[in-house]
C-alpha cells in the first residue's frame, strides 16, 4: 500500500488530470466562452459537482497573463471573488500551483483559473489591484507555501507568527517527530 | 524536479558543524522523500521546518517573549502625523471578539480611522493534518475548522471526494444530510442571535438564543452521540441512519425554536435601543461584497439575491421549497433581519423533509467506499477483505482536482481538493467564509464611532476557528 503514503510515490509519472483537454469551444457555458475568447493559451475542462448536473470549469492559464485574465474575467460578468488557493505538486513541475476561484452572480457560473509557477521563481503577480479581496488569501499563500506576489500592498504572514521559519504546507517541509523513549533505552527517529 | 538553486532559502541552509546524527537523519529523510538511494537536495537546500528551540542568543522569539522587543505589525501611516490618533489593540482575548481575533484600531477621538484585522492565534495546522489523514478519516477533521457548522464542512468535504470518486449518496442520505445542515444552520443562527445580542447590550438574548440552540443540539445528540464534532456526514453518505422517534424529536423541536424566534422578535424588533445600535451600522456595499469575497447572509444583507441552494443546488436542495430572504441597507440591522428569516426558511425545508423523507439505505452500497454491516463480515470473505482494506488502508480515490461548495451558515463554504491517487489526499483548501468576513471588516468600519465595532463585528459572525483552520 505505497500509494497511500504521498510522499514516496515520487517516481511516478506526472499525473495528467484526465478532463483537461483543450479545445476551443466551451461547452454549456456562453460566460465561460467569451472569457477564454482572447487568451489563446487558456486551457479549460468541465467538471461537474457531486451528485448533480451543475457544472463548473476549471481554466489554466500562464503566469505572464494572470492579471490580463483575471481583468478579463472580471469584465465578463465573473466579477464576485471567492477564493484563491495554493498547491504544492511537488515532483510534477512546474511545481506551484495558484487557483483563482471567480463566480459570476447573474449567469450562475463559477470558473477555477489555475496558473503554475516553478520552484526556483514561486512568483505570481499580484490580484489585489483587481479584487481587493485577494489581499488575505494572497498572503495565506505566502505563508503557507512561500509564494511571493510581486505588487501586494502587505505580504506577511498571517496565519503563523511572524519569526516563523519556512512554508509549512510545502511537501519538503519537515513535520518533524518526537523521540520515543523505550523501557531499554531511547531511539532517536 | 532537478531544481537545486533557491534563491530564497540560501540562509538556511544546512550548518556544516551540525553534529553527524542529524546530518544521518536528514540523508535517511532524503532518501524517503525521494524514494531512491540518490541523495535528493530538497531538506539540504531549504532545511524548512526546523521549529526546535535555538540557543537564547539565536532565538528571535525570545526577545518578543521577555519584552524585549516590542512585535508590533501596524505600519503607521506617514501622512497623517497628528497627536490625536492612537492606536488601540482590541483583542485577542477582548471577550466581543468571539474568540481570538485582534483589531488594531487607530482611532481619531471616537472615529475609527483604519482598522488591522490580525488573526492566527487559532492557527492548528489542519489542511496540513488533512493530508495525514484518509479521506475516510477526513470529515473528523474538517468537523473542527467551523465548530458552529460543523455539519457543512463534513458535507463540503463529502461532496468533494464524492465528485473525486464520481460516486452519489442514496436519496435517503441526501434528505438526512440536508436536514442535518439546515437544523445546524438554525442553531448556528441562533447562537449568532443570542452573542450579537449580549454584545449590543440586550443580555437576556443570550439566555434565550442558549435556549433554542440546546432543543438543536439535543437532537443533533441523539443522532450522532456528540453535541459538535459529529463526524456523521462521511464521503458515501452519512455515519448512521436517525434514531427511532426522530420524526416526533424534530416534530417538537420546529414549534420549540419558532416559538423561540417569536419572542426574541418581541424583544429586539422594535426595541429603540437594538435599532439605534444596528442601523445605518456597519455598511458594506454589494460591490464591496464581491470584491471582499463576502457571501451568505452578509451579501444578501446587502441586496445581492445569490444562495448556493438555489444557484448551485447541493445534496438535492433543490426539492424543497424555500425562499431566499435579502435585505436592502448592508447594515447589522438588515443582516439581524435576514438571518431571522433564513431561520424560519431552515425550518420549513425541515418540515418538508419530515413529510418527504424517502426509505432505503443511507449509505452508497459501493464495497469500496462504504464498510460492510457487521453481520456480512461473519458470513462473506470479500467483506472481511473489503473491511479491512477500509480501515487499513482508506478509500482510494482517483487522481484529479475538485472544488465542492455549499451555503454555510456564514457564506459559502468550499473545498477545494487534489487528488494524485492513494487513500489520502494531496491537498486540501478550505475555502472558509469568515476568513473573508473578518478580511471585509475595514471597509465596514473604517470612519465608524469605535462603539459601533462591537455590533459590526457580531454581525459579521465570524468563527475563529473557521477563520485560522
Amino acid at each position: 500500500m505505497s500509494d497511500t503514503d504521498p510522499t514516496t510515490d515520487i517516481d511516478a509519472p506526472a499525473v495528467e488530470d484526465p478532463d483537461t483537454t483543450p479545445s476551443r469551444s466551451v461547452p454549456g457555458s456562453e460566460a465561460v466562452a467569451a472569457v477564454v475568447a482572447g487568451f489563446d493559451d487558456a486551457t479549460f475542462s468541465e467538471r461537474s459537482y457531486a451528485s448533480s448536473d451543475v457544472t463548473y470549469h476549471a481554466i489554466s492559464i500562464p503566469v505572464d497573463q494572470w492579471v490580463a485574465f483575471a481583468e478579463a474575467a472580471k469584465g465578463a460578468g465573473f466579477d464576485a471573488f471567492v477564493d484563491i488557493a495554493a498547491v504544492d505538486h511537488f515532483t510534477d513541475a512546474p511545481r506551484f500551483e495558484v487557483a483563482l476561484n471567480l463566480l459570476d452572480l447573474k449567469a450562475g457560473e463559477r470558473i477555477v483559473v489555475s496558473t503554475r509557477v516553478p520552484y526556483d521563481d514561486p512568483t505570481v503577480p499580484t490580484l489585489t489591484g483587481v479584487f481587493a479581496g485577494a489581499n488575505f488569501y494572497e498572503r495565506e499563500a505566502y505563508d503557507l507555501f512561500g509564494i511571493d506576489f510581486p505588487g501586494h500592498p502587505d505580504l506577511t504572514r498571517i496565519l503563523l507568527p511572524d519569526d516563523w521559519q519556512g512554508h509549512p504546507l510545502r511537501k519538503d517541509y519537515d513535520i518533524g517527530a518526537v523521540p520515543v523513549e523505550f523501557k531499554a533505552g531511547s531511539v532517536d527517529l | 524536479m532537478t531544481d537545486t538553486t533557491l534563491p530564497s532559502h540560501e540562509d538556511e541552509a544546512a550548518d556544516p558543524t551540525e553534529a553527524s546524527g542529524a546530518d544521518e537523519r536528514r540523508r535517511v529523510h532524503d532518501i524517503w522523500v525521494s524514494g531512491t538511494e540518490e541523495r535528493f537536495p530538497f531538506s539540504k537546500a531549504t532545511n524548512e521546518g526546523a521549529q526546535e528551540l535555538l540557543p537564547r542568543d539565536q532565538e528571535p522569539a525570545l526577545a518578543v517573549q521577555e519584552g524585549i522587543v516590542v512585535d508590533d505589525d501596524y505600519e503607521s501611516d506617514p501622512e497623517f502625523v497628528d497627536e490625536e490618533r492612537q492606536i488601540i489593540n482590541m483583542g485577542p482575548q477582548h471577550p466581543s471578539t468571539h474568540g481570538v481575533l485582534r483589531l488594531q484600531l487607530e482611532l481619531e477621538g471616537e472615529t475609527i480611522r483604519r482598522v488591522k484585522p490580525i488573526i492566527g492565534y487559532l492557527h492548528t495546522g489542519m489542511e496540513k493534518t488533512a493530508e495525514t489523514l484518509t479521506y475516510a478519516q477526513g470529515s473528523t477533521n474538517v468537523t473542527r475548522m467551523d465548530y458552529l457548522a460543523p455539519f457543512h464542512n463534513e458535507l463540503a468535504f463529502s461532496l468533494a471526494t464524492e465528485q473525486l470518486l464520481g460516486i452519489d449518496v442514496p436519496p435517503r442520505a441526501d434528505a438526512i444530510r440536508v436536514l442535518m445542515t439546515e437544523l445546524n444552520r438554525v442553531a448556528s443562527h441562533l447562537l449568532w442571535a443570542a452573542t450579537m445580542g449580549m454584545d449590543i447590550g440586550a443580555l437576556s438574548m443570550m439566555i434565550y438564543g442558549w435556549r433554542e440552540r440546546e432543543v438543536c443540539l439535543d437532537f443533533f445528540e441523539k443522532t450522532t452521540g456528540l453535541r459538535m464534532n459529529h463526524n456523521y456526514i462521511r464521503p458515501g453518505g452519512v455515519a448512521a441512519d436517525l434514531p427511532d422517534g426522530w420524526e416526533q424529536d424534530v416534530a417538537d423541536l420546529i414549534p420549540a425554536v419558532r416559538s423561540g424566534v417569536a419572542e426574541y422578535q418581541e424583544l429586539l424588533d422594535e426595541n429603540p435601543i437594538f435599532l439605534d445600535r444596528t442601523m445605518g451600522v456597519g455598511v458594506i456595499t454589494p460591490d464591496e461584497c464581491k470584491q471582499y469575497g463576502v457571501t451568505g447572509p452578509m451579501a444578501r444583507a446587502s441586496g445581492i439575491t445569490w444562495d448556493l441552494r438555489k444557484a448551485m443546488p447541493y445534496s438535492g436542495i433543490d426539492r424543497y421549497e424555500f425562499d431566499v430572504p435579502t435585505g436592502l441597507h448592508g447594515d447589522v440591522h438588515d443582516r439581524y433581519l435576514v438571518r431571522i428569516a433564513e431561520i424560519e426558511q431552515s425550518l420549513r425545508i425541515v418540515e418538508q423533509i419530515l413529510e418527504t423523507i424517502p426509505l432505503g439505505d443511507y449509505r452508497n452500497p459501493d464495497p469500496k467506499v462504504t464498510p460492510p454491516p457487521r453481520k456480512r463480515i461473519d458470513e462473506s470473505m470479500e467483506a472481511l477483505i473489503h473491511h479491512f482494506k477500509l480501515f487499513t488502508e482508506g478509500i482510494v480515490v482517483p487522481a484529479g482536482t475538485a472544488y465542492q461548495s455549499i451555503e454555510g451558515p456564514r457564506g459559502e463554504v468550499g473545498c477545494y481538493l487534489v487528488s494524485k491517487g492513494g487513500a489520502r489526499p494531496w491537498r486540501m483548501h478550505w475555502r472558509a467564509p469568515s476568513f473573508a468576513a473578518v478580511q471585509a471588516l475595514p471597509p465596514m468600519m473604517t470612519d465608524a464611532l469605535v462603539a459601533d465595532v462591537v455590533a459590526t463585528l457580531a454581525s459579521a459572525d465570524p468563527v475563529l476557528g473557521d477563520v485560522d483552520r
